[in-house]
């Protein structure tokens, strides 16, 4: 019997200044990752909430993941800061409730690291496969 | 016992009012029985006299109605703080929510106030009357010949137990002596579920959160959340006001209501007070006070007027959202 291979869905969130760069390297470089990384181009890292998130793993992902500039290096000064503040919060908290660690994820991706974001992307995703489905966090109405 | 009586309350009000000084007060107004008191405004003698009442069921804490009753009043408005409620006051000036100069604020001591829920698991349904004699509470049911005797130290609210301050850190006039910053054990409950496993853990928010009804009464007396249009009234939100759906929705409604207050959250414990399922909510808010003490430094909502909160700060040296689990392995 053939059993199909579990493939996670993964949400990566990316700010336009650096890590979306870092991923259209990956691509140019023809770098391999995993095909299902939905890329959601954002601003800046500080302009994903933590609604974003949840949203993410409501609508049936697996695993999210942030990419934003190196801090120091934020397009607006000091985005990234805020962010890694609220994540840290925010994660800390899922933990707390009981929500897998590995399922979510911050990386600062500068706009010349393409090969960081493809190798950040395969190892997120190897992470995520061996936590299997999200279950912990689904809305089962928005399974189709 | 309560260090201020009914009395003390009672003449200080009118006596502001009848000054001039203040055009209405904000007190605790009798309801149909003993234990619930309902927060009000009062304009005249009269009404003071008749139905304003200070017992040990005085939970409410009127920092935020002050947001929405001082905008069009003209002229000030008396309020009753006890230290817990001066923080709150605190944190809405620094959020520019009131304007300070139309509010006259007399803090008062206090002693704990009590949870009607913990009485009536010792007394029993059908309580028709609550009377107060020093620390104790004599509690009349329907379904006994005796009044039951309760101590008040035996049935104070959680936030009580674990009061972290008796000193009170705004008001124009202090009823009786200030007290102390206390050092409380109010982060004890929340280490102890950092100390379970994950599986453990989901058990246990599963089973507290499912029970939410979604009435929003923990967002509806919060003094941190004060915002015009709330993201729980939006439609689009997928959390707007109804019952939760399935058990996504109560996690969803909860880590974000906890998260939009954090750094902002005095710990003032009224959401835990007003929750008609008893959510021990507190455990969420303390969560997120306990790791930014730990992350940002010690840090304390509404102790001081125009503190930055931890949130909207940074410094270039933060913690990585990746490294917060480090050191905690054990439980992952
Ligand atoms: S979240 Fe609860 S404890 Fe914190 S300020 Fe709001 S009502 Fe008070
Ligand atoms: S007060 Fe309690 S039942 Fe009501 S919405 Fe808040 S947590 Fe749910
Ligand atoms: S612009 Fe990239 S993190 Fe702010």
């Amino acid at each position: 019997m053939q059993v199909e291979e579990y493939k996670p869905l993964i949400v990566a969130f990316c700010c336009n200044w650096c890590s979306y760069a870092g991923a259209d390297l990956a691509g140019n470089n023809r770098l391999n990752y995993p095909a299902d990384v939905k890329i959601i181009r954002v601003p800046c890292s500080c302009r994903v909430n933590p609604m974003f998130i949840l949203r993410a793993f409501q609508r049936g992902a697996d695993g999210v993941i942030l990419c934003g500039c190196h801090p120091g290096d934020c397009h607006y000064t000091s985005g990234n800061y805020y962010t890694r503040r609220r994540m840290a919060l925010l994660f800390s908290m899922l933990d707390y409730l009981g929500i897998e660690r590995e399922r979510t994820r911050v990386e600062w991706v500068s706009a010349a690291e393409g090969a960081k974001f493809a190798a950040t992307m395969n190892d997120f995703a190897q992470k995520v496969a061996s936590l299997g489905k999200n279950k912990r966090l689904e809305d089962l109405r928005c399974k189709k | 016992m309560q260090k201020v009586s009914r009395e003390i309350l009672v003449d200080k009000a009118i006596s502001l009012l009848n000054q001039g000084v203040v055009k209405a007060v904000f007190g605790w107004r009798k309801g149909e029985f003993d234990y619930d008191v309902t927060p009000a405004v009062f304009t005249t003698e009269k009404d003071i006299k008749e139905n304003f009442v200070f017992n040990g069921f005085c939970g409410a804490n009127f920092s935020k109605y002050l947001v929405a009753k001082t905008v069009n009043f003209d002229g000030k408005i008396l309020v009753f703080l006890k230290s817990c409620d001066t923080y709150s006051f605190n944190q809405l000036l620094t959020e520019h929510r009131f304007d300070r100069e139309k509010v006259y604020a007399v803090g008062i001591p206090c002693d704990g106030m009590a949870d009607i829920s913990k009485v009536k698991e010792i007394a029993g349904d059908g309580v028709s009357k609550i009377d107060f004699e020093g620390d104790m509470m004599k509690v009349t049911t329907l379904y006994q010949d005796e009044p039951v005797e309760i101590k008040l130290g035996d049935v104070l609210l959680e936030r009580c137990y674990n009061c972290k301050s008796k000193k009170h850190v705004a008001y124009d006039e202090l009823i009786g002596e200030d007290g102390e910053v206390l050092d409380s054990n109010r982060f004890d409950e929340v280490a102890k579920l950092e100390a379970m496993t994950p599986d453990e853990r989901f058990a246990f928010w599963q089973g507290e959160l499912s029970k939410c009804l979604r009435c929003n009464a923990c967002r509806d007396v919060c003094p941190a959340c004060t915002c015009e249009k709330c993201v729980f009234d939006n439609p689009n939100s997928g959390v707007e006001n109804k019952a939760a759906a399935n058990s996504f929705e109560e996690k969803m409604f909860h880590i974000i209501r906890a998260f939009h207050v954090a750094g902002r959250c005095t710990d003032c414990g009224e959401c835990s007070r007003v929750c008609p399922q008893n959510i021990p909510l507190h455990l969420l808010n303390r969560k997120f006070i306990k790791d930014i003490n730990q992350f940002y430094g010690e840090y304390q909502a509404g102790e001081q007027v125009g503190s930055r909160a931890p949130l909207v700060n940074y410094t270039t040296e933060d913690v990585e959202p990746c490294d917060v689990f480090k050191g905690g392995e054990e439980n992952a």
